[in-house]
């Protein structure tokens, strides 16, 4: 039953590409260079925009979307999701770099159509922060309705998860880390933290040597034996080797510092730190090391790392010159990312244009996607959405959401779609009803309850 | 020693008997018509008067407020707001009593005033809050919320109502029970619960926990009637549990009950029926047209929260929660809107009203569902919820819509006290814009 009414959402999902002329609406391409916003119109073409401007030339046979009074913005990018996976937390050893999210896809969660209608094209599909080095991490764009393979972003550098801090102490040790707990997890506080992630960039380095020699030996034409591949340093040789990006779950001042000093020492760039409450108050050297930071708009006290969380954080490293986006890490956040954007101008003064390029170029330039997606720019993927208000309020709702030129979501459709839906969940209820009746006594079915994830994930 | 003490309290006396003077301001009194230019006297605590040709009393401190605009405080319906610090540190949190039934359980007297979440979460215009106690597992009676304000020396001080709602988390068929928090899935067993034996034992089981229910309010009738006989007898003694109930049972405290969906939110209605007792229908997740018809044919209200939430089931519509408000105001159902109730989120509240909005509620029942509605709904309308003469002076002064996020707070009066917008967050952020 639940898998059916699911069919029934995917069958909304478009079919093919068209052609679409969205009209006379104010655009906010998140571009760089001025004006970033003006009223115009944007031609979606072969699923790329293939003009926007004040004046564009309309192809024949387009379909003429009227945007009057509506606002254009590209697809928001969530830089820090657990949506659409099946599992989050290899929590069992505090370096699991073996693991991948990849693996365990889950194309029907209903999270991404939610998702998607709250304007979020691309998401950065994180593993959990219960290991000081977590599992491998992947880009996907939310084409609901399509396989697991088809919704990952092609060509996207996939990344690995780190953390920081609390959750890497607590993980392995239910009663906090304390030390005479029984079976406890090294390790239990941040000072261990620091030494599992340099361990394993011990290994990988040695590792790395290891392969290199012997690619050396191949190249001058001898026949070395290889050496034995080793799954876990894998990952993180690919680290060393710039080939896969490193996201930091991180909290505090202290651990950034010690985060950015390990990586300068291993030889490798920490891509985004993640949460990052308190960047703020190591903005500088945040910027000197080109991380970027991917933060919350306004959560604090959840837990005693985040005392000093303020909602200046993304303004005050904006100015400081770090390249900051806003994420969710929560699959209802996400839905309205537009309007966390619009806190940052509230806290710390930052311009519409500023506001809307955190959740939208930013984060694309932090996953490396930035010359295919994030703004409106001729060229770049037709991932666009239509809010019927300025974006960066509650006051404002998705109307439309295109993904690669796709039409994926449409208000209008959605709700002109209802009554069919019910109708079709009222005739399996009562299909479902009447085989109990027939098997006399057989239990009830449960239709529609919630299967809650039992992943609990503490941001 | 009567003279120092006199001296002492004099000194005290300005923070309630400031007279301040909002000059030239567009006042949105929200029970009336918009009053274009006009002034506001604040004096004792209270709005003294409104109108365009007030003039400033002498010694008055004038708060200039032209092109700028007055709103009445907004109230959120549900927080935890001076007993929870910090979610995740148990030390922290004075929520959640262990037992099955306390109703003798006070939310108020354990807000600590120097709670750091006052002071950031109020610069939004959130002037007062109903506090709530929590609710731990297991539990049918959770204790009584309070309404406060949101700037006080003591408890005492902030309280505006202390036993303002009884917190009952309604039972529900998983055999656990919404928590008084913020239920998530209602109808799925808590984590390592027992296993419940199939639905019909799950509703054997509901059944048996509301007639619980039923029975600790009836004994609590009896024992009312016993005390009217025996009181100041010998040999009586009171019982703090069933003195806690008498207020409900006259009608004077409502019962806050937590029920999300359609099931237990009827269930609720005919308990409080059976029991004449008030109810006030918290975080429900579903409405549909028999829940509406009951709710206004009986006149219950609903605290709604968060808007901003997820559907209940994976086949719900994705915008659910955000339809509620609508469908509540169309059925002409009572409504206003609360946090639900992690405090860091309490800022946010003139927020979910703007999501409402947006998905067709009007303005004018948004803005009415953070200040009047909840005024009325928690029995204090005659002090707060709107800019009228003879309230306490719970005000903003804004430059713009208070529930849109880029609006300014100016000036935020609470108790006739214009308050310091600054707090730990905004120190820091001073403080590192200088950092070398």
């Amino acid at each position: 039953m639940r898998r059916l009414l699911l069919t029934g959402l995917l069958a909304l999902a478009p079919a093919c590409a068209q052609t679409y002329v969205i009209r006379n609406g104010t655009i906010m391409t998140a571009a760089k260079g001025t004006p970033g916003t003006f009223t115009g119109s944007v031609v979606v073409k072969d699923g790329k925009i293939a003009e926007v401007g004040a004046n564009v030339t309309a192809p024949a046979g387009a379909t003429v979307i009227d945007a009057t009074g509506a606002f254009v913005t590209p697809g928001i990018i969530d830089c820090h999701s657990h949506i659409a996976i099946e599992s989050i937390n290899e929590a069992s050893v505090s370096d699991a770099s073996m693991v991948n999210v990849r693996d365990v896809i889950n194309p029907e969660d209903i999270a991404i159509y939610r998702a998607m209608a709250g304007g979020v094209t691309t998401a950065n599909i994180l593993h959990g922060s219960a290991d000081a080095v977590g599992g491998q991490t992947i880009v996907l764009k939310m084409r609901w309705g399509k396989t697991a393979e088809e919704m990952i972003f092609e060509g996207a550098l996939p990344g690995i998860k780190f953390a920081l801090g609390e959750n890497p102490k607590r993980a392995g040790n239910p009663t906090g880390g304390a030390v005479n707990a029984g079976a406890a997890r090294y390790p239990a506080t941040r000072m261990g933290v620091e030494d599992v992630i340099r361990e394993s960039f011990n290994d990988a380095k040695a590792y790395k040597a290891e392969w290199d020699d012997y690619q050396a030996a191949v190249a001058k034409g001898e026949h070395p034996i290889s050496p034995r591949k080793d799954l876990r340093l894998e990952s993180l040789k690919e680290v060393l080797e710039g080939k896969r990006y490193v996201h930091v779950h991180s909290y505090q001042a202290d651990e950034i510092l010690m985060m950015l000093r390990v990586a300068d020492d291993y030889g490798f760039k920490v891509r985004t730190l993640q949460h990052v409450l308190e960047g703020y108050k190591v903005a500088k050297e945040i910027a000197a090391h080109g991380a970027g930071a991917s933060t919350f708009s306004d959560w604090f006290d959840y837990k005693e790392e985040v005392r000093d969380a303020i909602p200046y954080n993304a303004a005050l490293m904006t100015k400081k010159g770090v390249v900051v986006s806003l994420n969710s890490d929560d699959a209802e956040l996400m839905r309205h990312l537009n309007s966390e954007a619009g806190k940052a101008m509230k806290y710390g003064g930052m311009t519409a244009d500023e506001a809307l390029a955190m959740v939208t170029i930013n984060p694309a330039k932090q996953l490396g996607i930035e010359n295919r997606v994030g703004s409106i720019e001729t060229g770049k993927d037709a991932d666009l959405v239509v809010f019927d208000k300025f974006p960066l309020s509650d006051f404002a709702k998705v109307q439309k959401v295109f993904i690669d030129g796709k039409l994926y979501f449409d208000r209008d459709a959605e709700i002109a779609g209802r009554a069919a839906e019910e109708a079709e969940k009222k005739r399996l209820i009562d299909k479902e009803k009447a085989a109990a009746a027939r098997t006399q006594g057989g239990g009830r079915g449960q239709a529609g309850q919630t299967q809650p994830n039992p992943e609990q994930v503490t941001p | 020693m009567k003279k120092l003490l006199t001296a002492a309290l004099a000194f005290t006396i300005p923070a309630f008997g400031q007279t301040l003077f909002i000059h030239g301001a567009d006042v949105y009194p929200v029970t009336g018509a918009v009053m274009k230019d006009a002034s506001v006297l604040v004096q004792d605590g209270k709005i003294a008067d409104i109108g365009a040709k007030l003039v400033a009393p002498k010694g008055a401190k004038i708060l200039e407020a032209k092109g700028l605009r007055v709103y009445p405080g907004m109230i959120d319906s549900a927080t935890e707001l001076g007993l929870s610090e910090i979610g995740a540190v148990r030390e922290t949190e004075d929520t959640g009593e262990i037992g099955e039934f306390v109703p003798q359980v006070r939310a108020l007297t354990s807000v600590n005033p120097e709670s750091e979440h006052f002071r950031v979460v109020r610069v939004n215009g959130i002037t007062s809050v109903m506090t709530f106690p929590g609710s731990a597992n297991a539990q049918l009676i959770s204790g009584q919320a309070a309404l406060i304000h949101t700037d006080g020396w003591t408890w005492e001080q902030m309280e505006i109502k202390g036993a303002a709602g009884m917190l009952v988390p309604f039972p529900t068929t998983a055999g656990g029970r919404g928590r008084g928090g913020a239920p998530s899935d209602q109808e799925a067993p808590a984590p390592g619960a027992a296993p419940t034996g199939g639905f019909s034992q799950q509703l054997r089981n509901y059944q048996q926990q509301i007639k619980k229910l039923g029975d600790f309010l009836e004994e609590a009738r009896h024992y009312q009637k016993a005390k009217e006989v025996l009181a100041g007898k010998s040999g009586f003694k009171a019982d703090l549990r069933y003195d806690a109930m008498i207020p409900v049972l006259e009608g004077r405290e409502p019962l806050a009950v937590t029920a999300g969906r359609e099931r237990f939110i009827l269930d609720a209605i005919k308990f409080a029926d059976e029991q004449k007792v008030k109810l006030v229908i918290l975080h429900p997740r579903e409405l549909g047209a028999k829940v509406t018809a009951e709710l206004k044919a009986k006149n219950i209200p609903v605290i709604f929260g968060r808007v901003l939430e997820l559907p209940e089931r994976e086949d719900d519509a994705y915008d659910q929660a955000f339809t509620l408000p609508l469908e509540a105001w169309k059925a002409g159902v009572k409504f206003a809107f609360g946090t639900f109730t992690e405090n860091q989120f309490v800022r946010n509240l003139p927020y979910q009203a703007a999501t409402a909005v947006a998905y067709g509620l009007p303005y004018e029942e948004a803005l009415k569902a953070v200040t009047i509605n909840p005024a009325e709904i928690w029995g204090v309308a005659d002090r707060i919820g709107s800019v009228e003469k003879g309230k306490i002076a719970d005000l903003l002064i804004t430059d713009g819509d208070p529930l849109e996020i880029q609006t300014k707070i100016v000036h935020l009066i609470i108790g006739g006290k214009d308050v310091d917008l600054k707090n730990h967050q905004t120190e820091l952020y001073e403080k590192y814009l200088g950092r070398q």
